[in-house]
Protein backbone atom coordinates (compact mmCIF):
# COMPACT_ATOMS: atom_id res chain seq x y z
CA UNK A 1 0.00 0.00 0.00
CA UNK A 2 1.15 3.50 -0.69
CA UNK A 3 2.93 5.39 2.18
CA UNK A 4 0.63 8.20 3.73
CA UNK A 5 1.33 11.60 1.75
CA UNK A 6 -0.01 15.34 2.28
CA UNK A 7 -1.94 15.98 -0.27
CA UNK A 8 -3.92 18.95 0.04
CA UNK A 9 -4.15 19.09 -3.93
CA UNK A 10 -6.07 16.25 -4.00
CA UNK A 11 -9.09 17.19 -2.69
CA UNK A 12 -8.46 20.71 -3.97
CA UNK A 13 -9.14 19.50 -7.35
CA UNK A 14 -12.41 17.98 -6.25
CA UNK A 15 -14.25 21.85 -7.32
CA UNK A 16 -17.26 20.44 -6.20
CA UNK A 17 -16.63 19.66 -2.68
CA UNK A 18 -18.83 22.10 -0.69
CA UNK A 19 -17.12 20.11 2.94
CA UNK A 20 -15.00 22.92 4.76
CA UNK A 21 -12.48 19.96 5.35
CA UNK A 22 -10.55 20.49 2.40
CA UNK A 23 -7.49 20.04 4.16
CA UNK A 24 -7.75 16.54 5.15
CA UNK A 25 -5.96 14.21 3.69
CA UNK A 26 -7.58 11.14 5.17
CA UNK A 27 -10.45 9.63 4.25
CA UNK A 28 -12.98 7.75 7.33
CA UNK A 29 -15.29 4.91 6.27
CA UNK A 30 -18.11 3.32 8.29
CA UNK A 31 -17.95 -0.51 7.52
CA UNK A 32 -20.47 -2.46 9.04
CA UNK A 33 -21.21 -5.89 8.98
CA UNK A 34 -24.41 -7.97 8.93
CA UNK A 35 -26.19 -11.48 9.02
CA UNK A 36 -23.03 -13.18 10.43
CA UNK A 37 -20.01 -11.84 8.48
CA UNK A 38 -19.49 -10.17 12.11
CA UNK A 39 -18.10 -13.40 13.14
CA UNK A 40 -15.21 -12.78 10.99
CA UNK A 41 -14.56 -9.22 12.83
CA UNK A 42 -14.37 -10.14 16.71
CA UNK A 43 -17.86 -9.73 16.16
CA UNK A 44 -17.63 -6.66 16.27
CA UNK A 45 -20.28 -5.19 13.62
CA UNK A 46 -19.61 -1.32 13.47
CA UNK A 47 -16.06 -0.32 12.22
CA UNK A 48 -15.19 3.24 11.63
CA UNK A 49 -11.83 3.13 9.81
CA UNK A 50 -9.59 6.09 8.33
CA UNK A 51 -7.84 5.17 5.66
CA UNK A 52 -4.28 6.52 4.92
CA UNK A 53 -4.41 8.79 2.46
CA UNK A 54 -2.65 7.95 -1.02
CA UNK A 55 -2.18 9.31 -4.60
CA UNK A 56 -4.75 7.11 -5.99
CA UNK A 57 -8.08 7.67 -4.90
CA UNK A 58 -8.94 4.51 -2.80
CA UNK A 59 -11.30 2.17 -4.93
CA UNK A 60 -13.39 -1.00 -3.47
CA UNK A 61 -10.88 -3.45 -4.63
CA UNK A 62 -8.10 -1.81 -2.39
CA UNK A 63 -10.31 -1.28 0.18
CA UNK A 64 -11.00 -5.19 0.33
CA UNK A 65 -7.47 -5.88 0.64
CA UNK A 66 -6.84 -3.82 3.43
CA UNK A 67 -9.82 -5.44 5.17
CA UNK A 68 -8.42 -8.16 4.46
CA UNK A 69 -4.94 -7.05 5.33
CA UNK A 70 -6.04 -5.28 8.66
CA UNK A 71 -9.17 -6.30 9.72
CA UNK A 72 -10.13 -9.72 9.18
CA UNK A 73 -9.02 -11.61 12.21
CA UNK A 74 -9.51 -15.32 10.57
CA UNK A 75 -10.78 -17.57 7.71
CA UNK A 76 -10.13 -15.09 5.13
CA UNK A 77 -11.44 -17.82 2.36
CA UNK A 78 -15.11 -17.30 4.16
CA UNK A 79 -14.93 -13.30 3.49
CA UNK A 80 -12.97 -13.23 0.01
CA UNK A 81 -12.22 -15.09 -2.97
CA UNK A 82 -9.88 -13.73 -4.81
CA UNK A 83 -9.59 -9.86 -5.09
CA UNK A 84 -13.56 -9.78 -4.51
CA UNK A 85 -15.85 -10.89 -1.88
CA UNK A 86 -17.29 -14.31 -1.52
CA UNK A 87 -19.77 -15.17 -3.70
CA UNK A 88 -22.96 -14.66 -1.14
CA UNK A 89 -21.59 -11.53 0.16
CA UNK A 90 -24.29 -8.72 -0.52
CA UNK A 91 -22.54 -5.10 -0.53
CA UNK A 92 -24.32 -2.28 -0.37
CA UNK A 93 -22.35 1.84 -0.35
CA UNK A 94 -24.97 3.90 1.20
CA UNK A 95 -27.51 1.72 1.38
CA UNK A 96 -27.40 1.11 -2.21
CA UNK A 97 -26.53 -2.35 -4.18
CA UNK A 98 -22.97 -2.00 -5.31
CA UNK A 99 -23.04 -3.39 -8.37
CA UNK A 100 -24.90 0.01 -9.31
CA UNK A 101 -22.27 1.43 -8.35
CA UNK A 102 -19.30 -0.44 -10.50
CA UNK A 103 -18.70 -2.93 -7.35
CA UNK A 104 -14.76 -2.81 -7.56
CA UNK A 105 -14.19 0.21 -9.39
CA UNK A 106 -16.56 2.22 -6.93
CA UNK A 107 -14.06 4.83 -5.58
CA UNK A 108 -14.47 5.62 -2.20
CA UNK A 109 -15.68 8.93 -1.15
CA UNK A 110 -15.17 10.83 2.80
CA UNK A 111 -17.59 9.11 5.30
CA UNK A 112 -18.96 6.52 2.79
CA UNK A 113 -21.15 3.88 4.38
CA UNK A 114 -20.09 0.51 3.27
CA UNK A 115 -21.97 -2.71 4.65
CA UNK A 116 -21.23 -6.25 3.96
CA UNK A 117 -24.04 -8.78 4.68
CA UNK A 118 -24.01 -12.61 4.82
CA UNK A 119 -27.07 -14.79 3.15
CA UNK A 120 -24.64 -18.14 3.36
CA UNK A 121 -25.13 -20.33 6.14
CA UNK A 122 -21.33 -20.85 6.61
CA UNK A 123 -21.01 -17.31 8.12
CA UNK B 1 -16.60 10.54 -17.12
CA UNK B 2 -15.86 14.12 -18.13
CA UNK B 3 -19.42 14.39 -19.17
CA UNK B 4 -20.94 13.93 -15.76
CA UNK B 5 -19.90 17.48 -14.61
CA UNK B 6 -19.76 19.59 -17.76
CA UNK B 7 -18.52 22.75 -15.95
CA UNK B 8 -14.66 21.38 -15.65
CA UNK B 9 -12.79 23.23 -17.63
CA UNK B 10 -10.32 21.08 -19.73
CA UNK B 11 -6.92 21.07 -18.14
CA UNK B 12 -9.26 19.32 -14.63
CA UNK B 13 -11.03 16.73 -17.03
CA UNK B 14 -8.01 14.20 -17.06
CA UNK B 15 -7.61 13.81 -13.64
CA UNK B 16 -11.37 13.95 -12.06
CA UNK B 17 -12.17 11.63 -9.76
CA UNK B 18 -15.88 10.38 -11.23
CA UNK B 19 -18.20 11.29 -8.71
CA UNK B 20 -20.61 7.56 -8.42
CA UNK B 21 -24.25 8.78 -9.06
CA UNK B 22 -26.64 6.63 -9.16
CA UNK B 23 -27.85 7.01 -12.92
CA UNK B 24 -30.20 4.48 -13.40
CA UNK B 25 -33.92 5.04 -12.74
CA UNK B 26 -36.39 2.71 -11.43
CA UNK B 27 -37.54 0.42 -14.18
CA UNK B 28 -40.74 0.68 -12.83
CA UNK B 29 -41.49 4.11 -11.60
CA UNK B 30 -38.79 5.29 -14.26
CA UNK B 31 -38.83 8.25 -11.36
CA UNK B 32 -36.97 7.32 -8.46
CA UNK B 33 -33.06 6.51 -8.16
CA UNK B 34 -32.34 2.71 -8.53
CA UNK B 35 -30.97 1.60 -5.17
CA UNK B 36 -31.10 -2.18 -5.61
CA UNK B 37 -30.55 -4.61 -8.57
CA UNK B 38 -32.74 -7.88 -8.27
CA UNK B 39 -32.64 -11.05 -10.89
CA UNK B 40 -30.11 -10.33 -13.98
CA UNK B 41 -31.05 -6.33 -14.27
CA UNK B 42 -33.82 -5.21 -12.93
CA UNK B 43 -33.12 -1.96 -10.84
CA UNK B 44 -35.61 -0.65 -8.05
CA UNK B 45 -36.02 2.07 -6.27
CA UNK B 46 -37.13 1.81 -2.60
CA UNK B 47 -40.28 2.49 -2.68
CA UNK B 48 -41.18 -0.32 -5.84
CA UNK B 49 -38.79 -2.37 -3.99
CA UNK B 50 -40.92 -2.60 -1.11
CA UNK B 51 -44.15 -2.77 -2.93
CA UNK B 52 -42.76 -5.39 -4.97
CA UNK B 53 -41.66 -7.25 -1.82
CA UNK B 54 -45.11 -7.22 -0.22
CA UNK B 55 -46.76 -7.96 -3.03
CA UNK B 56 -45.11 -10.92 -4.08
CA UNK B 57 -46.13 -12.37 -0.39
CA UNK B 58 -49.39 -12.11 -1.03
CA UNK B 59 -49.13 -13.32 -4.32
CA UNK B 60 -47.53 -16.31 -3.26
CA UNK B 61 -50.60 -16.67 -0.30
CA UNK B 62 -53.60 -15.96 -2.54
CA UNK B 63 -52.25 -17.80 -5.66
CA UNK B 64 -52.18 -20.95 -3.64
CA UNK B 65 -54.75 -20.73 -1.63
CA UNK B 66 -54.38 -23.22 1.29
CA UNK B 67 -54.71 -20.82 4.34
CA UNK B 68 -58.45 -20.38 4.95
CA UNK B 69 -59.84 -17.33 7.08
CA UNK B 70 -59.59 -18.09 10.71
CA UNK B 71 -57.20 -20.58 10.48
CA UNK B 72 -54.32 -21.21 12.98
CA UNK B 73 -50.89 -20.76 11.09
CA UNK B 74 -47.68 -21.20 13.20
CA UNK B 75 -44.72 -19.41 11.93
CA UNK B 76 -41.30 -20.73 12.61
CA UNK B 77 -39.28 -18.12 13.19
CA UNK B 78 -35.21 -19.32 13.26
CA UNK B 79 -34.09 -15.86 14.02
CA UNK B 80 -32.74 -15.69 10.67
CA UNK B 81 -33.62 -12.49 8.24
CA UNK B 82 -35.84 -14.86 6.02
CA UNK B 83 -38.22 -15.82 8.87
CA UNK B 84 -37.97 -12.70 10.69
CA UNK B 85 -39.18 -10.78 6.57
CA UNK B 86 -41.49 -13.50 6.89
CA UNK B 87 -42.92 -12.64 9.85
CA UNK B 88 -42.94 -8.48 9.51
CA UNK B 89 -44.75 -9.62 6.00
CA UNK B 90 -47.35 -11.31 8.14
CA UNK B 91 -47.50 -8.49 10.41
CA UNK B 92 -47.25 -6.24 7.74
CA UNK B 93 -50.38 -8.00 5.99
CA UNK B 94 -52.52 -8.15 9.49
CA UNK B 95 -52.46 -4.83 10.12
CA UNK B 96 -55.56 -2.76 9.50
CA UNK B 97 -54.30 -0.65 6.98
CA UNK B 98 -53.85 -3.26 4.42
CA UNK B 99 -56.30 -2.80 1.83
CA UNK B 100 -56.69 -6.56 1.51
CA UNK B 101 -56.20 -7.45 4.79
CA UNK B 102 -54.48 -11.07 5.54
CA UNK B 103 -57.14 -13.16 7.57
CA UNK B 104 -55.84 -15.52 10.03
CA UNK B 105 -54.60 -15.97 12.81
CA UNK B 106 -50.25 -16.31 13.74
CA UNK B 107 -48.70 -17.85 15.97
CA UNK B 108 -44.40 -17.61 16.72
CA UNK B 109 -42.46 -21.21 17.37
CA UNK B 110 -38.34 -20.53 17.83
CA UNK B 111 -36.77 -23.68 18.32
CA UNK B 112 -33.77 -23.13 20.79
CA UNK B 113 -31.44 -25.79 19.18
CA UNK B 114 -28.10 -24.60 21.11
CA UNK B 115 -27.81 -27.69 22.82
CA UNK B 116 -26.78 -29.69 19.58
CA UNK B 117 -25.22 -26.42 18.24
CA UNK B 118 -22.16 -26.29 21.30
CA UNK B 119 -23.57 -22.90 22.59
CA UNK B 120 -23.41 -22.23 25.79
CA UNK B 121 -26.06 -21.60 28.02
CA UNK B 122 -25.74 -17.71 28.55
CA UNK B 123 -25.09 -17.27 24.81
CA UNK B 124 -28.70 -19.19 24.29
CA UNK B 125 -30.51 -17.19 26.65
CA UNK B 126 -28.97 -13.73 25.08
CA UNK B 127 -29.98 -14.76 22.09
CA UNK B 128 -33.39 -16.24 23.63
CA UNK B 129 -34.19 -12.86 25.08
CA UNK B 130 -33.58 -10.83 22.04
CA UNK B 131 -36.09 -13.08 20.10
CA UNK B 132 -38.49 -12.70 22.95
CA UNK B 133 -38.64 -8.90 22.84
CA UNK B 134 -39.15 -9.25 19.15
CA UNK B 135 -41.96 -11.63 19.43
CA UNK B 136 -43.36 -9.84 22.21
CA UNK B 137 -43.34 -6.64 20.08
CA UNK B 138 -45.17 -8.49 17.21
CA UNK B 139 -48.35 -9.37 20.15
CA UNK B 140 -48.55 -12.65 18.43
CA UNK B 141 -48.84 -15.69 20.94
CA UNK B 142 -45.14 -16.96 20.66
CA UNK B 143 -43.24 -20.70 22.05
CA UNK B 144 -39.44 -20.53 23.01
CA UNK B 145 -38.98 -24.24 22.42
CA UNK B 146 -35.92 -25.97 23.45
CA UNK B 147 -34.65 -28.86 21.39
CA UNK B 148 -34.40 -31.43 24.09
CA UNK B 149 -38.02 -31.18 24.86
CA UNK B 150 -37.85 -33.25 21.64
CA UNK B 151 -37.27 -36.26 24.22
CA UNK B 152 -40.23 -36.04 25.90
CA UNK B 153 -42.33 -35.92 22.62
CA UNK B 154 -45.43 -38.58 22.73
CA UNK B 155 -44.47 -41.48 20.02
CA UNK B 156 -47.47 -39.65 18.25
CA UNK B 157 -46.01 -37.15 16.95
CA UNK B 158 -44.49 -40.33 14.84
CA UNK B 159 -47.65 -41.15 13.27
CA UNK B 160 -48.90 -39.25 10.72
CA UNK B 161 -52.60 -37.45 11.53
CA UNK B 162 -55.82 -37.84 9.32
CA UNK B 163 -56.68 -34.64 7.37
CA UNK B 164 -60.10 -34.26 8.28
CA UNK B 165 -62.24 -35.07 4.96
CA UNK B 166 -65.06 -33.56 6.92
CA UNK B 167 -67.86 -32.84 4.38
CA UNK B 168 -68.93 -29.98 5.80
CA UNK B 169 -65.53 -28.55 4.89
CA UNK B 170 -66.02 -25.21 2.44
CA UNK B 171 -64.38 -24.59 -0.91
CA UNK B 172 -61.61 -21.66 0.13
CA UNK B 173 -64.29 -19.17 -2.33
CA UNK B 174 -67.32 -20.16 0.44
CA UNK B 175 -64.99 -19.95 3.31
CA UNK B 176 -63.57 -16.42 2.74
CA UNK B 177 -67.45 -15.17 1.72
CA UNK B 178 -68.88 -16.47 4.86
CA UNK B 179 -65.85 -15.12 6.97
CA UNK B 180 -66.92 -11.72 5.35
CA UNK B 181 -70.22 -12.16 6.85
CA UNK B 182 -69.31 -12.81 10.01
CA UNK B 183 -67.14 -10.07 10.38
CA UNK B 184 -68.43 -7.75 12.35
CA UNK B 185 -69.09 -9.90 15.10
CA UNK B 186 -65.88 -11.97 15.72
CA UNK B 187 -63.35 -8.67 16.23
CA UNK B 188 -63.82 -8.43 19.87
CA UNK B 189 -64.13 -12.17 20.40
CA UNK B 190 -60.44 -12.25 18.59
CA UNK B 191 -59.03 -9.69 20.59
CA UNK B 192 -60.05 -10.90 24.06
CA UNK B 193 -58.80 -14.92 22.75
CA UNK B 194 -55.53 -13.87 21.58
CA UNK B 195 -54.72 -12.28 24.74
CA UNK B 196 -55.83 -15.51 26.98
CA UNK B 197 -53.27 -17.69 24.49
CA UNK B 198 -50.16 -15.32 25.21
CA UNK B 199 -48.14 -17.41 26.39
CA UNK B 200 -44.47 -17.43 27.09
CA UNK B 201 -43.51 -21.21 26.70
CA UNK B 202 -40.09 -20.83 27.98
CA UNK B 203 -37.23 -23.10 27.36
CA UNK B 204 -37.25 -25.35 30.13
CA UNK B 205 -35.48 -28.81 29.54
CA UNK B 206 -34.02 -31.26 32.12
CA UNK B 207 -30.44 -32.24 32.46
CA UNK B 208 -31.08 -35.78 31.44
CA UNK B 209 -32.50 -34.52 27.94
CA UNK B 210 -29.47 -31.95 27.40
CA UNK B 211 -26.74 -34.79 28.29
CA UNK B 212 -29.09 -37.41 25.59
CA UNK B 213 -29.27 -34.79 23.42
CA UNK B 214 -25.27 -33.84 23.77
CA UNK B 215 -24.95 -37.92 23.04
CA UNK B 216 -26.77 -37.95 19.94
CA UNK B 217 -25.44 -35.52 18.38
CA UNK B 218 -21.77 -36.67 19.39
CA UNK B 219 -22.51 -40.26 18.31
CA UNK B 220 -23.15 -38.88 14.57
CA UNK B 221 -19.89 -39.16 12.94
CA UNK B 222 -20.51 -36.45 10.06
CA UNK B 223 -21.47 -33.35 9.86
CA UNK B 224 -24.42 -34.16 7.04
CA UNK B 225 -26.06 -36.63 9.28
CA UNK B 226 -26.13 -34.07 12.02
CA UNK B 227 -27.93 -31.28 10.02
CA UNK B 228 -29.67 -34.36 8.84
CA UNK B 229 -30.33 -35.02 12.61
CA UNK B 230 -31.31 -31.28 13.58
CA UNK B 231 -33.72 -30.68 10.65
CA UNK B 232 -35.89 -33.96 11.49
CA UNK B 233 -36.40 -33.23 15.38
CA UNK B 234 -36.86 -29.56 14.60
CA UNK B 235 -39.88 -30.83 12.32
CA UNK B 236 -41.10 -33.21 15.17
CA UNK B 237 -41.10 -30.82 18.02
CA UNK B 238 -42.81 -28.11 15.46
CA UNK B 239 -44.86 -30.50 14.14
CA UNK B 240 -45.92 -31.24 18.01
CA UNK B 241 -46.10 -28.02 19.13
CA UNK B 242 -48.90 -27.30 16.18
CA UNK B 243 -50.88 -30.09 16.89
CA UNK B 244 -51.15 -29.32 20.49
CA UNK B 245 -52.31 -25.73 20.62
CA UNK B 246 -54.31 -26.18 17.34
CA UNK B 247 -52.61 -25.23 14.68
CA UNK B 248 -53.46 -26.55 11.55
CA UNK B 249 -50.66 -25.07 9.17
CA UNK B 250 -47.21 -24.35 9.69
CA UNK B 251 -45.26 -21.68 7.94
CA UNK B 252 -41.43 -22.02 7.10
CA UNK B 253 -39.48 -18.90 6.10
CA UNK B 254 -37.17 -21.06 3.52
CA UNK B 255 -35.94 -18.74 0.31
CA UNK B 256 -35.79 -19.55 -3.29
CA UNK B 257 -31.76 -19.87 -2.87
CA UNK B 258 -32.14 -22.18 0.52
CA UNK B 259 -34.71 -24.64 -1.42
CA UNK B 260 -32.67 -24.84 -4.58
CA UNK B 261 -29.74 -25.81 -2.21
CA UNK B 262 -31.68 -27.87 0.07
CA UNK B 263 -33.20 -29.56 -3.36
CA UNK B 264 -29.81 -30.60 -4.35
CA UNK B 265 -28.34 -32.02 -1.39
CA UNK B 266 -31.54 -33.57 -0.66
CA UNK B 267 -30.82 -35.64 -4.20
CA UNK B 268 -27.07 -36.78 -2.73
CA UNK B 269 -28.63 -37.73 0.02
CA UNK B 270 -30.87 -39.93 -1.37
CA UNK B 271 -34.24 -38.22 -0.86
CA UNK B 272 -35.18 -37.87 -4.62
CA UNK B 273 -38.61 -39.26 -4.05
CA UNK B 274 -39.57 -36.53 -1.02
CA UNK B 275 -38.28 -33.76 -3.32
CA UNK B 276 -41.45 -32.63 -3.86
CA UNK B 277 -42.87 -32.52 -0.42
CA UNK B 278 -39.54 -31.04 1.13
CA UNK B 279 -39.40 -28.24 -1.60
CA UNK B 280 -42.56 -27.79 -2.21
CA UNK B 281 -44.99 -25.10 -1.28
CA UNK B 282 -47.43 -26.83 0.56
CA UNK B 283 -46.01 -29.69 2.33
CA UNK B 284 -49.42 -32.62 3.23
CA UNK B 285 -47.25 -35.40 4.28
CA UNK B 286 -48.15 -34.87 7.82
CA UNK B 287 -51.95 -34.81 7.44
CA UNK B 288 -53.31 -33.09 10.33
CA UNK B 289 -50.69 -30.19 9.73
CA UNK B 290 -49.41 -28.48 6.37
CA UNK B 291 -46.31 -27.06 6.38
CA UNK B 292 -46.17 -24.51 3.42
CA UNK B 293 -43.24 -22.08 2.43
CA UNK B 294 -44.39 -18.76 1.31
CA UNK B 295 -40.64 -16.89 1.09
CA UNK B 296 -39.82 -19.37 -1.26
CA UNK B 297 -40.25 -16.91 -4.42
CA UNK B 298 -37.61 -14.94 -2.95
CA UNK B 299 -34.04 -14.55 -3.43
CA UNK B 300 -31.67 -14.61 -0.57
CA UNK B 301 -30.49 -11.05 -1.77
CA UNK B 302 -34.04 -9.97 -2.12
CA UNK B 303 -34.63 -10.68 1.73
CA UNK B 304 -31.35 -9.30 2.67
CA UNK B 305 -32.23 -5.96 0.99
CA UNK B 306 -35.31 -5.57 2.30
CA UNK B 307 -34.11 -6.72 5.79
CA UNK B 308 -31.84 -3.75 5.57
CA UNK B 309 -33.40 -1.47 4.46
CA UNK B 310 -36.73 -1.57 6.13
CA UNK B 311 -34.92 -2.09 9.34
CA UNK B 312 -36.83 -5.67 9.90
CA UNK B 313 -35.33 -7.28 13.52
CA UNK B 314 -33.77 -10.29 13.58
CA UNK B 315 -30.93 -12.25 15.55
CA UNK B 316 -28.00 -13.88 14.14
CA UNK B 317 -27.74 -17.37 15.99
CA UNK B 318 -25.08 -19.33 14.56
CA UNK B 319 -25.71 -22.60 13.59
CA UNK B 320 -23.90 -26.66 12.80
CA UNK B 321 -22.22 -25.33 9.97
CA UNK B 322 -21.16 -21.91 10.72
CA UNK B 323 -17.52 -21.10 9.68
CA UNK B 324 -17.20 -24.37 8.42
CA UNK B 325 -14.73 -25.36 5.11
CA UNK B 326 -16.46 -25.52 2.26
CA UNK B 327 -16.52 -29.34 2.08
CA UNK B 328 -17.22 -30.38 5.52
CA UNK B 329 -20.65 -31.27 4.88
CA UNK B 330 -22.62 -32.16 1.66
CA UNK B 331 -25.16 -29.64 2.64
CA UNK B 332 -22.65 -27.33 2.70
CA UNK B 333 -20.54 -28.36 -0.09
CA UNK B 334 -23.93 -28.22 -2.19
CA UNK B 335 -24.35 -24.36 -1.11
CA UNK B 336 -20.68 -23.62 -2.19
CA UNK B 337 -21.59 -24.96 -5.93
CA UNK B 338 -24.78 -23.40 -6.26
CA UNK B 339 -23.45 -19.88 -4.99
CA UNK B 340 -20.20 -19.96 -7.01
CA UNK B 341 -22.43 -20.75 -9.92
CA UNK B 342 -24.90 -18.48 -9.38
CA UNK B 343 -22.47 -15.52 -9.42
CA UNK B 344 -20.77 -16.70 -12.78
CA UNK B 345 -24.85 -17.44 -14.04
CA UNK B 346 -27.46 -16.13 -12.75
CA UNK B 347 -30.27 -17.83 -14.27
CA UNK B 348 -29.02 -20.60 -11.67
CA UNK B 349 -31.26 -20.57 -8.31
CA UNK B 350 -34.04 -19.78 -10.70
CA UNK B 351 -33.99 -22.63 -13.03
CA UNK B 352 -33.77 -25.10 -10.03
CA UNK B 353 -36.26 -23.69 -8.64
CA UNK B 354 -38.30 -23.64 -11.73
CA UNK B 355 -37.41 -27.13 -12.13
CA UNK B 356 -38.79 -27.77 -8.21
CA UNK B 357 -42.18 -26.55 -9.28
CA UNK B 358 -42.72 -29.42 -11.52
CA UNK B 359 -42.15 -31.64 -9.41
CA UNK B 360 -44.76 -33.93 -7.78
CA UNK B 361 -45.12 -36.95 -5.52
CA UNK B 362 -45.84 -40.28 -7.55
CA UNK B 363 -48.80 -41.89 -5.17
CA UNK B 364 -48.38 -45.48 -5.00
CA UNK B 365 -51.06 -47.39 -6.95
CA UNK B 366 -54.14 -48.11 -4.54
CA UNK B 367 -53.52 -52.00 -3.84
CA UNK B 368 -56.60 -54.03 -3.52
CA UNK B 369 -56.60 -54.38 0.24
CA UNK B 370 -56.29 -50.57 0.78
CA UNK B 371 -53.97 -50.32 3.29
CA UNK B 372 -52.69 -46.87 3.62
CA UNK B 373 -49.01 -47.13 2.11
CA UNK B 374 -46.01 -47.72 4.74
CA UNK B 375 -44.16 -44.48 5.92
CA UNK B 376 -40.67 -43.67 6.92
CA UNK B 377 -40.42 -43.43 10.75
CA UNK B 378 -38.74 -40.38 10.88
CA UNK B 379 -39.45 -38.22 8.04
CA UNK B 380 -43.08 -39.59 7.72
CA UNK B 381 -42.47 -39.69 3.79
CA UNK B 382 -44.02 -42.55 1.77
CA UNK B 383 -41.63 -45.07 2.09
CA UNK B 384 -39.82 -45.30 -1.43
CA UNK B 385 -38.70 -48.92 -0.85
CA UNK B 386 -39.42 -52.27 -0.88
CA UNK B 387 -39.44 -54.15 2.79
CA UNK B 388 -38.50 -57.45 1.23
CA UNK B 389 -35.53 -55.87 -0.75
CA UNK B 390 -34.51 -54.02 2.52
CA UNK B 391 -34.67 -57.31 4.18
CA UNK B 392 -31.71 -59.00 1.67
CA UNK B 393 -30.23 -55.56 2.07
CA UNK B 394 -29.80 -56.62 5.59
CA UNK B 395 -28.93 -60.44 4.74
CA UNK B 396 -26.19 -59.31 2.32
CA UNK B 397 -24.60 -56.61 4.76
CA UNK B 398 -24.36 -59.06 7.68
CA UNK B 399 -23.10 -61.79 5.46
Amino acid sequence: MAAPLVLHLEFGRRVHLKRTEIKKNKKRIHVRKRGGAELLFDGVKNHHVTLPGQSDPWDMKQLLAWIRGNMLKERPELFMQGDTVRPGILVLINDADWELMGELEYQLQDQDNVVFISTLHGG
Amino acid sequence: MCEVEGDYNGLECNQKIPVPTLNRKCMKCKEGAAVLIIRVNDAFCRACFKEYFIHKFRAMLGKNRVIFPQEKVLLAVSGGAASCSMLSQVQEGLSREAPKKLRFMPGIIYIDDGGACGRSAEERQRSNALLKSIFTETGFPYFIVSLEQVFSLPASVLVPGTSDPDPSNLSYKQAVDQYVKEKQTLTEENVASAVAQLSIGDSVYSHKHKLALERLFSSLKTLTAKEDMLQTLRQHLILHIARENGYSKVMMGDSCSRLAVRLLSNIALGRGAALASDTGFSDPRYGDVVIVRPMRDYSSKEIAFYSRMFNVPSVFISGLDTKTHDKASIQRLTESFVTNLQSDFPSTVSTIYRTSEKLHTVMPPQSQSAEPASKCLLCLCTLDTKEDCTTEYEFCVSA
